[in-house]
């Protein structure tokens, strides 16, 4: 079966649709940067998936080095980036929200709306 | 190259970066204020510097941490990138340097040495974004200046600014993370993340699939962060509620940024490589282009508030920069690059007198600003000479990139004549908006009897004037601005075949 051997892109673009639903449909702002967030963590499982060479151990170091087939560890190190990046978007979404708050007293997009018209 | 002209390219960089934390340490907030339009400057310096470089014909390489380049992070500097550059670091200048007493009304005094620091990292990562080489690191410069753009905007007096700060904190990490899995796909394929090696490489696996949604996935990502027209939702709101020096600064330079990536990524990766790629950039991007001068002109007109109005203005400009690049002709693609150049020089000085505007007119409604002329004399008039530029006045910069433009788009035979009408459309539609707004500020009689007659502070007047006088220069002597762009237009030619 090699659609499901493929399970780590399925699992990727799944999780991926799941986020971007959650931030288009949902009304609460909340709801909206866990759907972002889930976005993001579904990029980080692209990358990871990239990384590893089939029969090949983890890149730290080894005796005799030269007769082991090493993984690839870049995929990893760049992901350690966006991953940094992903919980610095998510900690100024929720600052925004926690501010939205304060200024309208909800954090319904429908009802921020209606305040804002007026 | 001598050793310090060899840092230059890093230093464009490196020096935002390491003043952002130093400004928010600084008090009182006049010294904040000072060191931010320092190191503006300075970077402003290190631009021009970096251009004189590339008109001279060096093409600047720096291996940060000296690991050479495929392996490495890698830093250039060629002629599109300084036009790039100029653009960025000028508007911050001048916006800082304006801006000082503008941005005492909207963000309290304790505050504002934080606000400084962040439009520092802003500054950083845009300029980061267009200096490096490295697609990767384009991503996380993008995501520095991105969240610190969201602070900024965050920063505006009316509570819609979190709204609209939320919203375009939720389209933009959406755009970069699409971006983000487009560079993954071609990571995959190609085990490097270096253009120009990606462009070497690319060429065995061009045919294959995950190559084809990459080129999507990268191409939609820019084009939300760049507001092209059906993903330019976040644009309006987020322009017109930040504080005012803050849209001086991202309306001249935050999208075109993301555009010159596109045309990076498009022409130096992907044009050349992919089969058909011609008919999948051009012939998605000209109908949208299109739509984008039509429409966001049309929303213009009708808009009452004028920031507003000069935000879907700025959308339909944005069309303009997308036609002539989709036109892949090096005609349309040095008019493309060199109306990045003049649009940001029409739309920061029309945004400087609407930041003079609005130290006297709170709500910036067309109605309000009655007589507005009568009032502040200076400011309207650098608004006018500003707004001729926009509708593209011969004399003015707006002219020579219209003009270059135009005569793109007739080399294209019949089609070209269709470019040409919505082009010349656009013009009248802009005639139209800006008249909107002289006609209020010059033949209404104003709401209330003018008691005093007071000015804007003399340093935003003399940024708003230094911007419109620029325009004029640039439009009498285009020289430098069309030289740049079309070294731009024939390096990123170089790879079509």
């Amino acid at each position: 079966m090699e659609t499901l051997e493929l399970y780590n892109y399925w699992v990727f673009s799944i999780l991926l649709m799941i986020g971007f639903y959650a931030v288009t449909a949902k009304l609460n702002l909340v709801k909206k940067l866990i759907g972002l967030s889930l976005f993001q963590s579904a990029v980080f499982l692209l990358y990871i998936s990239m990384g590893p060479v089939e029969g090949g151990t983890a890149p730290i170091f080894h005796e005799n080095a030269s007769d082991k087939l090493l993984s690839n560890p870049l995929p990893s190190v760049l992901i350690l980036t966006a991953i940094v990046v992903g919980i610095s978007t998510l900690a100024l979404g929720l600052a925004i929200i926690v501010r939205i708050k304060e200024a309208y007293g909800s954090i319904e997009e429908n009802e921020i709306r209606e305040l804002d018209r007026k | 190259m001598s050793s310090e002209a060899y840092h230059l390219a890093v230093l464009q960089v490196v020096v935002p970066l390491l003043s952002a934390p130093l400004i928010i340490l600084l008090r009182p907030r006049g010294l904040a204020w000072a060191a931010a339009t320092a190191a503006s400057a300075m970077a402003f310096a290190v631009a021009v510097m970096l251009t004189a470089g590339v008109l001279s014909g060096i093409e600047y390489r720096y291996a940060v941490g000296g690991w050479p380049a495929p392996y490495g992070i890698e830093i250039r500097v060629d002629a599109l990138t300084s036009v790039a550059l100029l653009v960025v670091s000028g508007a911050s200048l001048l916006a800082l340097f304006a801006g000082r007493r503008s941005l005492d009304g909207d963000i309290d005094e304790a505050r504002q040495p934080l606000f400084y620091g962040a439009w520092m990292l802003a500054l950083a990562g845009l300029c980061g974004i267009v200096v490096s080489a490295d697609a990767f690191n384009i991503f996380v410069f993008m995501e520095v200046s991105s969240l610190a753009s969201y602070v900024l905007i965050a920063a505006g007096p009316n509570r819609r600014a979190l709204a609209a700060t939320f919203k375009y904190l939720v389209m933009g990490t959406i755009g970069a993370t699409f971006y983000l899995i487009g560079v993954g796909l071609i990571y995959m394929m190609t085990g490097t993340l270096n253009l120009a090696d990606m462009a070497q490489r690319i060429s065995e696996v061009a045919d294959q699939r995950p190559i084809l949604a990459a080129g999507g996935f990268i191409i939609v990502g820019l084009a939300l962060k760049a507001a092209v027209l059906p993903l330019h939702a976040w644009l309006p709101n987020a322009y017109t509620y930040a504080p005012h020096i803050v849209t001086v600064f991202l309306a001249a330079c935050a999208t075109k940024v993301q555009i010159y990536v596109m045309l990076r990524f498009d022409f130096l990766v992907f044009q050349g490589n992919l089969t058909d790629h011609d008919l999948q950039f051009s012939r998605f991007l000209m109908p949208l282009a299109l739509l984008a001068i039509v429409l966001a002109s049309g929303v213009a007109m009708m808009e009452r508030n004028l920031k507003r109005l000069l935000a879907y203005s700025s959308v339909a400009q944005i069309g303009y920069i997308m036609l002539g690049t989709s036109l892949l002709s090096a005609a349309g693609l040095s008019a493309g690059i060199i109306h990045i150049f003049n649009h940001a020089l029409a739309k920061g000085a029309l945004f400087l007198a609407v930041a003079g505007l609005g130290m006297h007119y709170q709500g910036l409604r067309l109605d309000q600003l009655a007589g507005a002329a009568k009032r502040m004399p200076w400011t309207m008039a650098a608004f006018v000479l500003a707004g001729l530029s926009l509708i593209g006045l011969p004399g003015t910069a707006g002219f020579v990139s219209k003009w270059l433009l135009i005569s793109a788009a007739l080399a294209e035979g019949s089609l070209g004549i269709v470019l040409v009408a919505v082009v010349l459309l656009g013009s009248l539609m802009a005639v139209v908006y800006v008249w909107r707004v002289v006609e209020a500020a010059y033949f209404r009689a104003p709401q209330q009897a003018v008691a005093d007659q007071r000015e804007a502070p003399p340093m935003l007047l003399a940024a708003t004037w230094a911007a419109v006088l620029a325009n004029i220069y640039f439009g009498l002597q285009p020289g430098l601005p069309v030289q740049l762009s079309q070294a731009a237009a024939a390096s990123l030619l170089q790879s079509l075949p």
